[in-house]
Formats: C-alpha cells, structure tokens, sequence
C-alpha cells in the first residue's frame, strides 16, 4: 500500500506523495522558536539545488521530522515522544506472504552498502543500508561505526522467536515506532529499501547461522 | 615505503618521501595508521602549494578591471589579510550581508575585478590540474596569515547574532529520506561513522577542534578543501539537495560553528585523512 | 606549466636539512575515471638536487608516489647562503628546476 505512494520519475527521483509521511497530528505545544524554525526552513529552501535524485521535496519535513527538530537538543516532552512513535507504528507494514526471514548472506551484502540515495549515487542500482556504518554486527566485520547499540548476537540474545523476527523486521521497518527521534533512519517507512531487501537484513540479526549469532 | 621508491642515490641516508594513495574512506585499514600517516604529513603540508599560488593570485591585478585584492576588504581594512579570517564570518555593509570568507572573496572578485558572479565562481571546488579553483588557493593564503590568532566572530553584532541563531536551528533540522541532521552523526562524544571519528559539534571544545583546522589538505583527495566544501559534502551525506555555495544557509551554518570556536587558536590549514 | 616547488633547506650541525613540496598529479595509470576509462600514468620519475655543481640526490620514483610529494632528506655540508637546485621529470618530459638558498 505504501508503495503506491511513489512515483518514479524519469531522471529517478523520488516522489513521495504526502500521504506516505502524512500529516499525521496537529501539535499545539509549539515550542517558543517556532518562527525560527519556520525562517530557518525558507533559507533552506533558497540555499540548496537540485541535484540529480536529491530533489528540493528532500527538505519537506513530514511531522515526525519537524517535532524532532524543534526539540532537538533538549528532553522530548513524553506526550510528543508517544505520539510520534505512535504514529510511526502505524506505518509498519507486513509483507503479504508473511515471510519475514530471508538470506542473511545477502543480508550482510545490504548492511556493508553504503550507497544510495546521495546525489553522488546511481539511482537505478539498488541500495544499501549501512548499517555497519552505525552499529557492529558481525565479529569479522572491524570497521564499524557505534551511534547505534552493538548488534552482535542480536538474535542469541533475544532467543530465536517469533517475537524477535516480528520486532527486527518493526524495528527496521520504522524505528522511531520504538524510539521518538530515533538517529537510526526508518528504512522501510521511507522506501530506503525494498520488502525483499529488509527480510535479508532480518536474517543477518536472527539466523541462528548468521555470524551476527555465532 | 621501501619499494616504492626505486632507487635513490643521496648523500645521506635519511630520504623520506610519502607514498601511497589513501584509499577511501571504507577502505582504511585503522585510525592509527591515517594518524601516523598526518603526523609525518604535517611537517610538509601540501597545503602551502595552495597558499603560496593564492598568495601570488592576492598580489596580482586581476580580472576585466585588472584590479588587486589589495582594495578587497575582509573586515580589518581594505587589503588586510593578516587575522582576519579569525573575525570571519562578519556583516558587510556595503554587500549588506553577512558573509564568510569564500563568499567575500567572490563579492570582491564581482565588484572590484569585474567578474561576472558565474565566472567568479565556476571552479569553486577543483578537480586535479586540469581543474584547479582559484577560490580554494586565496583560501588557503587568507587562512595560512591568521595561524595562531584566536577566533572572534563578531556574535554581538545583531546580523552575525541573527545568522548564529538560524546556523544552530539548520544544524538541528532532520529532512531527507533518512532523516538526517547534522546532530545525527555530529552530536554526541565518542561516536564514530565505520572508522572515522566523530566530532561532537554541539560542544565548544568539538566546534573549536574542527573548525580551527579547515581549510585543510585532504589526502585521500590531493586537494585543499575549504570550509564551504566541508558543509557541502556533508550535506550530500545527509541526503540533501546540492548546497549553493555562499548561500546563506551554508553562511549560516559557518557562522554558527566560527562562532561556537571563539576563543580557540586558528591552527589552519591543516591536513586531514 | 608546473607550480613552483616549495622548498626549505637549514643548516642543522654538519648537515643540511632539506625538505620539499612538489605539485604533481602522480596519477598511477590504474585509476578509472566516472566513465570508466583509465586515466593514462602520469608521474614523477627522476629528481635531482644540486649543491655546488655536485648532485647530492638523484631519486627514481614510480608511479606509487602519492599527489603532490613531500620529500625530505638531509646532506653532509652545505653553508648558510649556499644555493641549492632541484629538477624533476616526469613521465610525459614536461620538467621543473627551483633554486632555493641554504638558511
Ligand atoms: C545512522 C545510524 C544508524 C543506521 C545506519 C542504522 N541504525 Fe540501527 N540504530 C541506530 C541507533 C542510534 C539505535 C538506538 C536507538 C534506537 O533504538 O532507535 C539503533 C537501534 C537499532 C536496533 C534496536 C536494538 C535493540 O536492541 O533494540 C536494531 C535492531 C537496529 N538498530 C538495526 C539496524 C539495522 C539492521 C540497520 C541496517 C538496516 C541499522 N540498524 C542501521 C542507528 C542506526
Ligand atoms: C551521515 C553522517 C553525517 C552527517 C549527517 C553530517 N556529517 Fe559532518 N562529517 C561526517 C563524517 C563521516 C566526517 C568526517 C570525515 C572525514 O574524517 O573524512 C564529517 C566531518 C565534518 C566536519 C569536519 C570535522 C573535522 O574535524 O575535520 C565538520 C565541520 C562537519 N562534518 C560538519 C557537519 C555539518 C555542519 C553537518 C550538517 C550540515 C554535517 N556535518 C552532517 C558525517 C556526517
């Protein structure tokens, strides 16, 4: 359903109807700063050009982009936090098969990619997610990043369960469903990857044979 | 090293000559070794091929009107050079804008040199011999004549104060298909994107230790970089759209993070991985 | 066509030290461009110092040189006020000689 939101234009940029972010709540509790925001946001619009796949639309904040700015720096009020996590939720989407697990061989291949969606990237070659970039997940692996927890033995962990599987494929699916504000991007919610690409990345975190769990 | 070279017949046996590109960035094999590698660097920065043609291109008449920078004023008198980079980005009456160092330096070429603004900026960023910047060599020469000065952006003057406040409001602003923000990867201590360290920018200590080193040499490039190509790189990271360069969100954001490093000793330009 | 090298000699004891930039491309010929093609070899292949008519360094390099050389070494004698001279060639015979004096 979330896929019909997106129109691919001929260049190969990507437009997301405004349904797919949404406007999702109304926020009364506009911080003090609110105008500042709103100049710093006309500058921003005159500062930048479009760039290949990165068109101008990439600086549209959809809701949940806009409260975690304007808070940014300071403790996120726990009514904003559950309202935008729950309306990040409510963006996750099952495949229709149901399956959740793929190839984590092919898992590790997406999570070592860093490319992608940069104007610098080729936009018919499909993307990567980086997520080494941001968190260890296998052992063999050194070059690793750590904004994000260590992912190894994610799944050892967690116990090998239902429950693990559904909440990896949530968890990368939109991660600020979790977590308000959440650093880590919501790779599913803003089409980052495909449903085949993040059931590969599921298997590299809950394959009991993926060297994340050995 | 040995094996690279040759063969050499000297006088003596300490020869010392740096090889080997580095790779890029995924590629490194550890943070010591690009540490060690800027340590025997910094002795014989290439930055100063950069300041010594810009250094030639500052005395030199110039452009249409066959004018020197000598009647450009960067904010301490016209021609002045020395410090004032440390006191950049500042509000200029007579262009009735704030404005850094690169986008002073075009307004002088425009207006004193007779520069069209699209010639004054076709090479902003070079690329190899074939493609060098004029720009990034009188960068390089201004910045190299405030070594040692401390920073002290002008933050009391109300459009330099204005510029800080919306540089610290798009320093913060998260957009783009992953949601990024310069906070996301510069705002915390000790995180790190694969290998590379990550400077916390919201802490004056992190903003005084990075800005105070650009323009620097970047080795795995083999070009002088300057600040605007700092902002504008990072943005590409971020997902965004092309930075225009000296636009005001790019003035904007320098201003915040000069401002953020007052105090701090210039030590530029430096040489970086 | 070439920049000016940037070079520094001292008198340190009974030796001078000399260190050098060069501006160079010092490209491999194994680098691609963005359509793929490879971007031809081209690099620094012998440099020479010169002190008093006597060649005090002679250096082939290769192509694994990175952009833009730094090279230092050091040279028993040499005399504050002494000038010292410096060539490179390159792969493509397009050379450059500066002179710098012994401080
Ligand atoms: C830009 C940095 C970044 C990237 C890239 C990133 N993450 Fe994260 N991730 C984080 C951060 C920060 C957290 C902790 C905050 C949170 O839970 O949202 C996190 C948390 C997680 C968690 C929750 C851990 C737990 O124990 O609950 C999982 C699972 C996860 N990431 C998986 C991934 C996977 C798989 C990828 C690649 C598809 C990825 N991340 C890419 C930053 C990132
Ligand atoms: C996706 C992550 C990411 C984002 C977002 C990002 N940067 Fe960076 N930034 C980096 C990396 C990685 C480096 C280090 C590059 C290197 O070492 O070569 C860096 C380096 C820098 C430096 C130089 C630090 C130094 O000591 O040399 C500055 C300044 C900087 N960034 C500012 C910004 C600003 C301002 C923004 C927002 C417009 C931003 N960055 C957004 C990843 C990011």
């Amino acid at each position: 359903m979330q896929r019909r939101n997106i129109v691919r234009t001929a260049s190969g940029a990507l437009l997301i109807a405004a349904t797919a972010g949404g406007v999702l709540y109304g926020c009364a509790s506009a911080p003090a700063d609110r105008a500042d925001g709103q100049r710093a946001e006309a500058m921003l619009k005159s500062s930048f050009k479009a760039h290949g796949q990165a068109t101008l639309d990439r600086l549209d904040q959809d809701e949940t982009q806009r409260l975690c700015s304007e808070y940014a720096g300071r403790a996120l009020p726990q009514p904003v936090a559950e309202r935008i996590e729950k309306a990040n939720l409510a963006t996750i989407r099952f495949p229709a098969d149901g399956k959740l697990v793929g190839d984590w061989k092919s898992g590790e291949k997406i999570a070592q990619s860093g490319r992608g969606f940069q104007y610098s990237d080729d936009p018919t070659k499909p993307a990567g997610a980086n997520c080494y970039a941001c968190h260890q997940l296998s052992p063999q692996e050194l070059s690793y990043g750590t904004i994000g927890p260590s992912l190894y033995q994610f799944g050892k962990r967690r116990g090998f369960t239902d429950e693990t599987r559904r909440y990896a494929w949530q968890k990368i699916y939109n991660a600020q469903a979790f977590n308000a504000c959440s650093n880590m991007p919501r790779f599913g919610h803003r089409h980052i990857l495909t449903d085949a690409q993040i059931r590969d990345v599921v298997a590299l975190l809950v394959d009991p044979a993926s060297p994340v769990n050995r | 090293m040995p094996g690279m070279i040759r063969r050499i017949v000297a006088a003596s046996a300490v020869v010392c000559v740096f090889a080997g590109v580095v790779a890029d960035v995924f590629a490194q094999s550890t943070a010591d070794e690009i540490a060690k590698y800027r340590d025997a660097l910094q002795d014989g920065n290439p930055a100063e091929l950069w300041e010594a043609r810009g250094e030639e291109m500052w005395k030199t008449p110039r452009g249409p009107k066959h004018v020197a920078f000598a009647s450009c004023d960067l904010g301490q008198g016209a021609g002045v050079v020395k410090g004032a980079y440390a006191q950049l980005p500042r509000y200029f009456a007579d262009a009735g804008r704030v404005m850094d160092l690169e986008t002073r330096l075009v307004w002088c070429m425009v207006n004193q040199q007779g520069y069209t603004h699209a010639d004054a900026t076709k090479t902003v960023f070079g690329n190899g011999s074939a493609k060098r910047s004029d720009l990034e060599a009188l960068a390089a020469y201004v910045t190299s004549r405030s070594q040692g000065v401390k920073m002290n952006v002008p933050l009391d003057e109300p459009h330099v104060h204005d510029m800080y406040a919306l540089g610290e409001k798009m320093f913060y602003y998260r957009g783009g298909t992953h949601d990024f923000a310069c906070a996301t990867c510069h705002g915390d201590d000790g995180k790190r994107i694969r290998l590379q360290d990550l400077p916390n920018l919201t802490k004056v200590e992190g903003a005084q230790k990075a800005y105070t080193t650009w323009p620097a040499y970047r080795v795995s490039q083999g070009e002088l970089r300057t600040f605007q190509w700092r902002l504008n790189d990072c943005f590409r990271q971020q997902r965004f759209p092309e930075l225009v360069f000296g636009s005001d969100a790019s003035i904007a954001l320098t201003a915040y993070l000069a401002g953020r490093a007052n105090g701090a000793e210039y030590r530029g330009p430096a040489i970086k991985r | 066509m070439a920049d000016p090298m940037k070079i520094r000699a001292n008198v340190v004891g009974d030796s001078t030290e000399v260190k050098v930039l060069m501006s160079h491309e010092m490209e491999t010929g194994q680098r691609k461009d963005a359509q793929g093609k490879v971007i031809p070899a081209w690099f620094i292949q012998n440099v020479r110092v010169v002190h008093n008519d006597k060649v005090v360094l002679a250096a082939q390099w290769g192509p694994s040189v990175a952009k833009n050389p730094f090279l230092s070494f050091k040279f028993k004698g040499g005399a504050k006020g002494d000038k010292i001279r410096i060539t490179w060639v390159d792969n493509h015979n397009d050379t450059r000689t500066d002179e710098a004096t012994i401080a």
